[in-house]
């Protein structure tokens, strides 16, 4: 299980003056279980890189391999990494069509050629992984708020049944409490039911406190991919691509350049507040 | 994945022919479509080829923009060629079982078909060298007399320039859903009609729901900036003929002369007799 990209370049409209290249020579492989998060700045195609993994794009050269096969051989359908590979575009709820919530999430499994009660199970446990209010089933998507009509959207692609769930600025024009519910919600499908997920952001926030692995992409290719940890310490380079770590991990990492023993795993300034105070503990004893 | 639209959309240069006052534009894009049916022969043809030529060369517009706009009318086209091929009456050429390609026949298929090529051609000339805000500019400018009959001039150039501005957006939206829906495995392909006129559904209701979504903000946007229609309204740059605009109405008319007069004091049908016999 799992996807390969493999020296892939995508570039739009080739051949004419408008020709731009999106996606520069990437490769990178998503194993099982993973979450990963891809950051880069708006237009710094990483969208279109997205598109590619789903098969919606087509690499202008390279390859993508879906359990070690090519997924544009002829005898592979491209339903099938569609449904393997589920992706949740931006502004997800702007999809919405049925006339209630439930039949919008039945729609993908309907194209799968599933039986009936099958598709109906898969989008009754789907609403029910997005904590969506059972009254709500029935009710039209377009009467629900905003935060609900995203996670019928991403449940909608959850009904697929993907092994691995790619989800576009899932938090864009969200309220803090909406970005966290969702962000929270994200990390519980990855480890309740194991599957893998790409979270595409251009904020740091997002990615940092929930992702074992950062991608960072700019102009196209894949500048750094790695821990977290490891991806923070070059906080000076990701400045530079005017991607800013969080206040609260630079201020612990500019502490370590220091020399002192600062553990930098944190995020929030609640946890740096802690870190700091334990840090000045041990060298001069408890604050009273 | 629907981007190949041309018709109706506008290519930036820097060209005499971009600088013309928008109304000059739409009266020679009139003229030029009437002058298209005031001649008979091959003369006429000359005339108005030799002239589509100069203004495409001067616009700076490249060719293969004008045939693309083509590809919307292939099929009318195809259908009045071959209609005028096989129904008109005259001295036989060529006979196909029952179908009989007629002299009279030949010569107004390819002479029907120019025109119209010449018809799109000229109109996207227009549209590929002036803006949409231009173009119902002169429109509104040209149809101010009728405002004396009570006609909302004003209100018809808005809506057309509103809606004019709104078709890249939603090509742009349509795109995105049609993507947000293939990637829950819709099928746009189908090979049977009805299931892909069906299969439409899941993205024309969602651009419907948008594009009140967004004709409402529109509105809201308008409303909260005072507008009360054209009642007073002045423009930031107003509309105003220059040399260059009287020099193309000159030409304009010169032009308009040449293909009425032209093909009656040359006497052409001569040489395209002697074309057919060859």
């Amino acid at each position: 299980m799992g996807i390969i990209v493999n020296h892939v370049n995508y570039i739009y409209n080739e051949g004419t003056a408008l020709e731009s290249v999106a996606v520069r020579d990437v490769s990178f492989a998503v194993n099982e279980g993973e979450f990963i998060g891809v950051i880069g700045h708006t237009g710094c195609g990483k969208s279109t890189l997205m598109q590619l993994i789903n098969g919606i794009l087509k690499p202008s050269s390279g390859g993508i391999y879906y359990n070690g096969q090519d997924v544009y051989d002829d005898d592979f359908d491209l339903k099938t990494l569609r449904s393997k590979v589920g992706l949740v575009f931006q502004y997800p709820e702007h999809q919405l069509f049925e006339v209630d919530v439930f039949s919008d999430v039945c729609f993908g499994p309907n194209n799968l050629g599933l039986p009936k009660s099958e598709v109906q199970l898969r989008a009754y446990d789907a609403l029910k992984a997005v904590k969506l209010p059972e009254d709500c089933f029935y009710s039209s998507p377009f009467d629900l708020s905003g935060g609900e009509k995203r996670r019928v959207a991403i449940a909608g692609v959850l009904a697929m049944k993907p092994e691995i769930l790619i989800l576009d600025e899932p938090t864009a024009g969200l309220d803090p409490a909406g970005r966290l519910e969702i962000l929270e919600l994200i990390k519980e499908l990855q480890k309740k039911s194991g599957i893998s997920i790409i979270l595409v952001s251009h904020s740091m926030e997002d990615v940092a406190e929930y992702a074992d692995r950062i991608i960072v992409i700019d102009k196209g290719s894949i500048v750094f991919d790695d821990t977290p940890e490891n991806v923070f310490t070059k906080y000076d380079e990701l400045d530079a691509l005017g991607l800013s770590v969080p206040s609260p991990t630079r201020v612990l990492y500019k502490l370590r350049d220091k020399g002192i023993p600062a553990k930098v795993k944190a995020i929030t300034t609640d946890e740096a507040v802690e870190e700091i105070m334990r840090l000045y503990a041990d060298k001069y004893g408890r604050l009273n | 994945m629907i981007r190949e639209i041309t018709l109706g959309q506008y290519y930036p240069a820097d060209s005499i022919i971009h600088k013309l006052d928008p109304r000059v534009k739409l009266m020679g894009t009139i003229f030029f479509i009437i002058s298209l049916f005031l001649f008979k022969n091959f003369v006429g043809y000359i005339v108005v080829t030799i002239f589509l030529i100069s203004v495409i060369k001067l616009s700076k517009v490249p060719f293969s923009f004008m045939v693309k706009g083509m590809k919307a009318i292939v099929f009318l086209l195809m259908l009045t060629v071959v209609m005028n091929m096989f129904m008109t009456v005259g001295e036989p050429l060529v006979t196909l079982g029952k179908l009989t390609i007629t002299k009279e026949g030949l010569r107004s298929a390819i002479f029907m078909g120019l025109r119209l090529m010449y018809l799109v051609i000229g109109s996207s000339v227009m549209t590929l060298t002036t803006t949409p805000n231009n173009l119902t500019d002169g429109m509104e400018k040209l149809m101010n007399p009728l405002k004396k009959i009570k006609v909302p001039v004003h209100e018809i150039s808005m809506m057309m320039s509103i809606a004019l501005s709104f078709i890249p957006t939603l090509v742009e939206e349509t795109d995105k859903i049609m993507k947000a829906q293939t990637a829950r495995c819709a099928d746009f392909e189908s090979k049977n009609l009805i299931k892909r006129v069906k299969s439409y559904i899941p993205v024309l209701v969602p651009l419907f729901i948008s594009a009140f979504r967004r004709a409402n903000d529109l509105a809201m946007a308008m409303e909260a900036r005072c507008y009360n229609g054209g009642e007073g309204r002045t423009k930031m740059y107003p509309l105003e003929y220059k040399k260059r605009d009287r020099i193309a109405y000159a030409i304009m008319l010169i032009y308009l002369i040449l293909t009425v007069l032209l093909p009656r004091i040359i006497p052409f049908d001569l040489l395209v007799g002697l074309l057919f016999k060859a």
